[in-house]
């Protein structure tokens, strides 16, 4: 086994144990924890595959701006351990259902794309400023714009939300 | 990426610049609360620690000793696992930061290997992002110590830091798009190479000219960043007992306390690349008789050493501060005996440490000097004046590059 392989596997374990973890602790901190690591995990992933400008922005945006929000709400409502309620008889069969169906649809893609995977990862055209400036601001420049000014409709709605109760 | 460890001895070689770095930086880190200690002393008129060896420089031995042997209680009721995660998780990221600093241009031959100043690789190409995102990690090393010590005044403290270290992120990065423009690369180096491109400017060459607005916001929002007055607010003494770190004691106390000042360190190492030609010489390429200037200072300072230490009676004085004093003079006098090439290598290293050393006096001076901020004034400071500030340095620099493109001016 190579070496770039055996971190592959330790990132992606990592990833999947934050994932689950996410989901089984009890407390909401611990939950934010778990999400930290699995994005970290994933930046590491992203290193792995030479896409270093990616991987910095994930941690940057993911695992800096966004958890430190959760992070900060949770601490600023002092949420405790999460109640348990009697849990929804429905969810269990169909939920399992769809976890195979998901299971087996990305499976299905990778099995169809491996070759393109690789041959994008290793091409590394996402490795270089350039090579991203070129894609956002050419390229893709009207989704790019579009997404702005999305979000700018959002951070609008923010400010009317929290504005409301003053009049 | 692949290639990164392409012999085992690059391995090692690695490992051990680690080793060496980790070194340096607790030997530093000891040695800036001594000089803190110290220059605030004299700023207030009194001597500063001078009990513990001569000019008490055994007081930071005496204070690491201390931290290891005091007694480390848990508090009653907190978060176990995120309380003993909060310490280490500050001094990782801190420590993981100054690794991607370089500290000088040129490697050393050794053995057939080039062995560069500093532990990242040369073509780092997200050099600059890469440290951001390990900053953008630290505010949970702050946050979390503040909310798993089940106690009102860390939660406080803990929040204030979050959200203070939100806010300033934002600037901080802004404000050093100007410099990434100028560049054109997120490297590091090609930062400090892109400031020497008129060598006859020397000092008049560096980015801290052009960009006088960034470097402002930047310095600002870094000091903001690592929690020091006067944005000392997490840890205001008078309002929240000592803030996040307050149900902390011995070596996890010290931890916090270790992180604070390599961010300091990173800081300043920051500052001196991106605004100040991080290891280029102020002077004109031509001016080579200012190559001597290491010698001219160590020399000196060298004899003092010798002569300070002949005031005390103790096996201190007599032996170890004029053996210091030799080996400085020592240095000072082989830079200018041994071959030329000996002290072409030291400029870049002297020049960098001394800008760094610079910077970290400004932090001091500004403990010295400055009271803390309220906290209401803290955001609008920084939301109101800081954030647009370095926004409109992005637009008149962007627009300063385009005509320069335009009508072709070099």
């Amino acid at each position: 086994m190579t070496a770039p392989l055996l971190v592959f596997f330790l990132l992606a374990a990592l990833a999947v144990i934050g994932a689950v973890s996410l989901i089984l602790q009890k407390h909401p901190i611990h939950s934010a924890l778990s999400l930290i690591v699995v994005m970290v995990a994933l930046a590491g992933l992203y290193l792995l595959m030479g896409a270093e400008f990616v991987a910095a922005v994930q941690i940057i945006v993911y695992g800096g701006a966004i958890m430190v929000l959760f992070v900060f709400v949770i601490m600023l409502l002092n949420a405790g351990v999460e109640e348990h309620t009697s849990l929804s008889k429905l969810a269990g069969p169909p939920g399992l259902l769809l976890v195979v169906a998901l299971a087996a649809f990305v499976a299905a893609t990778i099995a169809k794309s491996g070759a393109g995977v690789q041959a994008a990862a290793q091409t590394g055209a996402l490795s270089s400023t350039k090579g991203i400036s070129e894609m956002v601001f050419k390229d893709f420049v009207y989704p790019f714009e579009l997404t702005s000014f999305l979000i700018l409709v959002a951070i609008l709605g923010a400010v009317v939300l929290a504005q409301r109760e003053k009049s | 990426m692949h290639s990164l460890f392409a012999t085992k001895d690059d391995l090692y070689i690695t490992l051990a610049k680690v080793c060496v770095l980790l070194f340096v930086v607790l030997t530093v880190n000891a040695y800036l609360t001594w000089f803190e200690r110290k220059v605030v002393a004299h700023i207030q008129s009194r001597w500063g620690p001078h009990r513990v060896g001569p000019h008490g420089l055994l007081q930071p031995l005496a204070d690491g000793l201390k931290f290891f042997f005091k007694e480390d209680p848990t508090p009653a009721g907190v978060d176990k696992f995120v309380y003993h995660l909060a310490p280490l998780l500050a001094l990782a990221l801190a420590l993981t930061s100054i690794a991607l600093i370089p500290f000088g241009p040129d490697p050393i031959r050794w053995h057939g290997h080039d062995i560069y100043l500093g532990i990242a690789p040369l073509n780092l190409n997200v050099g600059i992002l890469a440290l951001f995102a390990i900053t953008a990690l630290g505010v949970y090393g702050v946050a979390l110590a503040g909310w798993s010590s089940n106690s009102k005044y860390p939660l406080l403290g803990g929040l204030r830091s979050s959200a203070q270290m939100i806010s300033y992120e934002l600037t901080l990065t802004m404000s050093v798009v100007g410099v990434l423009l100028m560049a054109g690369s997120f490297n590091l180096r090609d930062i400090i190479d892109a400031q020497a491109r008129h060598p006859e400017r020397g000092i008049l060459g560096w980015n801290v000219w052009p960009q006088i607005l960034g470097f402002f916001c930047f310095f600002t929002a870094a000091v903001a960043e690592t929690n020091r007055v006067p944005f000392d607010l997490p840890e205001a003494e008078s309002e929240l007992v000592a803030g996040f770190h307050t149900e902390y004691a011995s070596f996890k106390f010290a931890m916090f306390f270790i992180a604070e000042y390599t961010s300091m360190i990173t800081v300043s190492c920051l500052c001196t690349i991106m605004f100040f030609g991080g290891w280029l010489s102020p002077f004109p390429a031509s001016w080579t008789f200012t190559h001597y200037l290491p010698s001219v200072i160590l020399i000196p300072s060298g004899l003092w050493v010798i002569m300070d230490g002949f005031h005390y009676e103790t096996l201190f004085g007599r032996i170890v501060l004029p053996g210091i004093g030799t080996a400085i003079t020592a240095l000072g006098l082989a830079l200018i005996v041994l071959p030329h090439q000996y002290n072409e290598f030291i400029q870049a290293p002297f020049w960098f440490l001394s800008k760094v050393l610079l910077f970290l006096f400004v932090y001091v001076w500004m403990r010295g000097t400055l009271p803390r901020f309220r906290y209401d004034q803290l955001m609008a400071f920084g939301w109101k004046l800081l954030l647009p500030a370095s926004i409109v340095n992005v637009i008149l620099t962007s627009f300063v590059i385009l005509a320069k493109m335009q009508w072709g001016h070099p």
